[in-house]
């Protein structure tokens, strides 16, 4: 797959402007953090845009302090990482339900959401950052050569970045996955009771799993704070963390693919709707969600995927019905 | 004195409204075991549909008590019809297809209204007691509140419907034997719930400037009210929306408003970790067996 993905990143330039592709990119990477902890991990998280939001006002925070890029990037991402191993932990320690999950991610994001929104004024300072509420904070010092801050990498160069990154985030997801911790992390998903009773902790593998999530997340999002140039609580609304979901419900779940071609999709779909103003947006995607989960509640890789078996590898019977059971 | 007069009125407003907001999600989530993240946007679409008919030269009382929730249960047919339908006990699927709904509506509010706020203003006036005023619109809003659990309480358990319900949720296949239909049961407390969120939204919608995406302020805490309760659907309604309330007016009153509706939602995941499971986990666990 990553053999694939190189080319590609190489050519779509020449098809779409490199702008909207960054931030293609940017989605695509997004949505395969979801896709690795709900899709292989089974841990349904609402509130992916927390980690999100929390990459790119981290990296925002952090390159204002800093002045310097490389070191903001990187605490992002830990700090990220670090606030969502306790609330994982706090989460899968408690041994909550699936839905209870859902609700305590999309409850910590609206909190997040609501929080941000006020902190306008004086009193909202970290460092040399002001926190700036509703309108967020502008004017950081975005992504340069490591050691080098003047030589800015903007424009092209930053879709080179985020296309690297992508690729290199797929190649390490693949990877994991391939692992032990990837191959006892989708049997819990499949069967917890199981798995904790073979001796496998559930609770701290479901957490490390959740925490990896989040920090790609994270990534995406401070990525995402180079490409806007601003962040703002916005990246913490509940459209956003729908958004996501859309992403990986239209791409399909239980695939590394699906999520990162939904993603793309979707967010070009959105590019091109943001050009009119005929139909609402958000109207439109709302359609989508309810129609895929209506008819394709696969999503359409898994889908496709089964149409090409089906097509043009005659199976067995038996393997054939196997496969779709692994498949539903 | 007048201070604590004052500040009771408020923490009374408090649970009374956090008990609108939650009672159609409870009997759609709490009976039915739909989660229906579109619970805010049927909120906002009351709330709408009670602004235009007053602007239609409706009494505003009219429109808040009868219209909107008519009219929003009218929407919920339709909606469980064509969606919910399809997805009775797939609990995951229902709440993405729900999501989508709730982005949906909140697209044609958006094209209907247009991106802006409007309002009505309050058909009560205010009154003071010593150097304080009280809105007198938070007594209609605790009366109603009040109507409203004593009028689930006599439904659910006093009349026939609300045994048949009740018996048809617990095990509609036991139902269907005894010559109900459980397809028009299931559709009709959908439609109740819905006119239950209409109600809540039209009766809110004076106090709060409208937009399409209000729904989303009401959601979080009609879920964490309902899910907190438990399966006592009205006790667990009762007990939980004053837990909130009160804990949200408290942090209102010491630090500011922001800082009491983060504080609610953060006593909702402390409470949800202490009561794991929970409270309704046995529920979910009792339906995909």
């Amino acid at each position: 797959m990553t053999a694939v993905a190189v080319p590609v990143t190489l050519v779509l330039p020449q098809v779409i402007d490199s702008y909207t592709l960054t931030v293609l990119a940017i989605y695509a990477m997004l949505a395969l953090s979801l896709g690795l902890v709900w899709g292989y991990g089974g841990i349904l998280c609402f509130g992916q845009a927390a980690f999100f939001g929390l990459g790119a006002y981290g990296y925002a925070i952090g390159a204002l302090n800093v002045g310097e890029s490389t070191i903001a990037l990187i605490a992002a991402v830990a700090a990220t990482a670090a606030i969502a191993a306790v609330l994982g932990a706090m989460m899968f320690y408690g041994r909550l339900g699936d839905v209870y999950l859902a609700i305590i991610t999309l409850v910590v994001t609206l909190i997040l959401y609501r929080f941000m929104s006020s902190t306008a004024g004086d009193a909202y300072v970290l460092g040399k950052a002001r926190l700036g509420g509703f309108n967020g904070i502008p004017g950081f010092p975005t992504l340069h050569v490591p050691g080098n801050p003047s030589a800015y990498i903007w424009g092209d160069a930053l879709y080179y970045v985020c296309a690297a990154s992508l690729v290199l985030v797929l190649a390490l997801v693949t990877l994991l996955l391939r692992s032990g911790f990837g191959r006892v992390a989708v049997g819990i998903r499949e069967n917890e009771t199981r798995m904790g009773l073979l001796g496998y902790d559930v609770r701290a593998r479901k957490t490390l799993l959740f925490t990896i999530g989040a920090a790609v997340a994270a990534l995406a999002g401070a990525l995402y704070a180079n490409w806007g140039e601003i962040v703002t609580p916005r990246l913490f609304g509940l459209t956003q963390s729908a958004e996501i979901i859309i992403w990986c419900i239209v791409g399909g779940f239980g695939t590394r693919l699906g999520p990162i071609l939904g993603a793309a999709s979707m967010g070009y779909l959105k590019f091109l709707l943001g050009q009119q103003s005929l139909v609402d947006n958000t109207l439109v995607m709302g359609l989508i969600l309810i129609l895929v989960v209506l008819f394709l509640p696969r999503g359409l890789v898994p889908a496709l995927e089964g149409l090409w078996i089906a097509a043009w590898q005659r199976m067995p019977a038996r393997q054939m019905q196997r496969r779709r059971r692994n498949l539903a | 004195m007048d201070l604590i007069a004052v500040m009771g009125v408020e923490f009374l407003y408090a649970v009374a409204s956090l008990v609108l907001i939650s009672a159609g999600l409870a009997v759609v989530f709490g009976m039915m075991r739909v989660i229906n993240l579109a619970h805010g946007e049927f909120m906002m679409l009351g709330g709408y549909i009670t602004i235009t008919a007053v602007n239609l030269g409706v009494d505003v009382f009219v429109a808040m008590v009868i219209i909107a929730p008519l009219a929003v249960a009218l929407i919920g047919v339709v909606v469980e019809r064509l969606i919910i339908r399809h997805l009775y006990g797939r609990l995951v699927d229902t709440m993405l297809a729900t999501w989508g709904l709730s982005l949906f509506f909140i697209g044609v509010a958006t094209v209907i209204f247009g991106n802006t706020t409007t309002g009505i203003s309050t058909p009560i006036p205010g009154f003071a007691v010593g150097d304080y005023r009280i809105n007198g619109y938070s007594f209609f809003i605790i009366l109603v509140a009040v109507l409203l659990l004593t009028a689930m309480a006599a439904i659910l358990k006093m009349t026939r419907l609300g045994l048949i319900a009740r018996g048809t949720m617990a095990r509609s296949d036991i139902a269907a034997v005894l010559g109900h239909e459980p397809e028009l049961i299931y559709m009709t407390t959908f439609a109740v719930g819905s006119a239950l969120s209409g109600l809540a939204g039209a009766v809110l919608a004076p106090l709060v400037g409208l937009v399409p995406g209000s729904g989303a302020a009401y959601i979080a805490k009609a879920f964490i009210t309902v899910i907190a309760g438990g399966p006592q659907l009205l006790a667990g309604l009762m007990s939980s929306a004053t837990f909130f309330g009160v804990v949200n007016q408290l942090f209102t009153f010491t630090i500011s408003p922001v800082i009491g509706e983060v504080a609610l939602l953060v006593a909702a995941v402390i409470l949800l970790r202490m009561l794991p499971r929970g409270i309704t986990g046995r529920f979910f666990r009792a339906r995909s067996s």
